[in-house]
């Protein structure tokens, strides 16, 4: 222990450390390309003030200790809950709450094995790849399946739960799913729920936000919209988002990825006339309202 | 009699901290570490048993360490040992090997000489410990 302990004055300059962690750019980096998303925006910053915080305090020999940060991310598909995993992990880099900072994605698939004896040495060897980093599990309720008290999902979970106790300097685990059944699959946890310390919930999408992230993905893809597509493609969003199985930005990558082909299609077609810079890279109304949205939507599908 | 076989093994035992260095170095160069323990301590066994597969894309030491723990702890009178394999060349190459544990006690070896046809001798080296049969040495 640091004996030489600072004196209760001594002023600390928090910003300094701030900017030498790099988690700056990390969180600057979410702001500007993760649109909407303020609580999760909020609960991110809240933790890295954390981090930040234990940091200095460990810097002038007062008690610091590594605060447990499982955590379970829940919302609709598409609420970007993958993407946000990933700049966790660069952000807890940064703060060097873990040490590699790679994010290690799996499913039941990767944890379960397929008979007796497999799990264990299949679920251990997933957790030494996520060993330093975050280990990412997507649609985390399948591991526990109730109605089959042989499953060995159960396995899984608790050499998950013995791992996230004992080596919890070692990895973060992140919990995703679809919010009714994460809370299903925690309730019947109590273990698991007990060692997840933030529960982070991912809101829908407004139409507004989905119109900004459709432009965010096509300035990435370099096209752009024509002021009237722009116009055709508020209205897709509205109509879409009355229609069953919307997953949010994924419907909307979808829908930018069909009139993509399509505007490929148009400019194909008319091929023998010269051809813009432009024209590749714009995207025309008829690309987006030739789309099956608006045919269920005027009653001719 | 300490056996000298692998890196480092003119040095003092390493320390945890030591093999997980050696061990952050080894996944620096995208090398799989694989564990494996033996009581047969003679240079030309080359065939140790495995402790489970080898261990590809981790990129922490402290899979491997808890490897290492579990293996000392089912064999804490073994010589245990840690391969590092750089697969970069398109098959697995050995970079670097090294003893992690060995027994408290090494009998160490001795030197048997045959003599065969004429006045020429064939030398054989054994190790006191493999009189007693496998998994009785070093009790």
């Amino acid at each position: 222990m640091d004996t030489m302990l600072a004196p209760q004055d001594l002023t600390l300059d928090i910003d300094a450390v701030y900017r030498e962690s790099n988690v700056q750019q990390a969180l600057d980096a979410l702001d500007r390309e993760l649109i909407g998303l303020a609580p999760v925006k909020r609960r991110v910053r809240e933790i890295a003030a954390l981090l930040l915080v234990e940091k200095l305090r460990r810097s002038i020999g007062l008690h610091a200790e590594a605060p447990p940060l499982h955590m379970s991310f829940t919302g609709n598909p598409g609420t970007g809950k993958t993407t946000v995993a990933m700049r966790m992990a660069s952000i807890l880099h940064g703060l060097g709450y873990v040490r590699k900072g790679q994010l290690v994605a799996v499913t039941r698939d990767d944890l379960v094995g397929q008979y007796i004896g497999h799990t264990a040495p299949k679920t251990k060897e997933v957790l030494k790849r996520a060993m330093g980093g975050v280990l990412f599990i997507d649609e985390a309720y399948y591991l526990y399946r109730p109605d089959n008290e042989r499953d060995y999902g159960q396995e899984a979970i608790e050499i998950l739960l013995q791992i996230m106790e004992n080596q919890r300097d070692d990895l973060v685990v992140i919990f995703a799913g679809y919010k009714d059944r994460m809370d299903r699959f925690f309730s019947s946890n109590p273990g698991l729920a007990s060692r997840v310390a933030h529960h982070i919930d991912f809101p829908d999408y407004s139409p507004d936000e989905l119109l900004a992230i459709a432009n965010l993905m096509l300035q990435r893809m370099q096209y752009s919209l024509s002021e009237d597509a722009a116009v055709a493609l508020r209205k897709y969003i509205a109509l879409r988002l009355t229609q069953p199985r919307f997953s949010n930005a994924r419907s909307i990558r979808n829908a930018l990825d069909r009139a993509r082909l399509r505007q490929a299609n148009r400019l194909f077609e008319r091929r023998g006339e010269p051809l813009t810079r432009a024209a590749l890279s714009t995207i025309e109304p008829e690309d987006i309202r030739a789309s099956r949205v608006f045919g269920v939507a005027e009653g001719n599908p | 009699m300490r056996i000298t076989q692998g890196a480092f093994s003119f040095l003092p035992d390493l320390t945890d901290a030591q093999i997980r260095a050696q061990l952050e170095y080894c996944l620096g160069n995208g090398w799989a570490i694989s564990v494996e323990f033996t009581d047969d301590p003679h240079p030309r066994n080359t065939f140790w048993e495995m402790w489970g597969m080898p261990m590809f894309d981790l990129k922490d030491a402290a899979g491997i360490m808890s490897e290492v723990e579990a293996c000392r702890k089912a064999y804490p009178n073994h010589y245990i040992k840690l391969n590092a394999f750089d697969s970069t060349s398109g098959w697995e190459a050995l970079r670097l090997s090294f003893i992690i544990n060995r027994p408290k006690h090494e009998p160490g070896f001795v030197l048997e000489r045959q003599e065969t046809q004429g006045r020429s001798i064939r030398y054989t080296t054994r190790s006191y410990a493999t009189r007693d049969p496998e998994g009785e040495r070093y009790a």
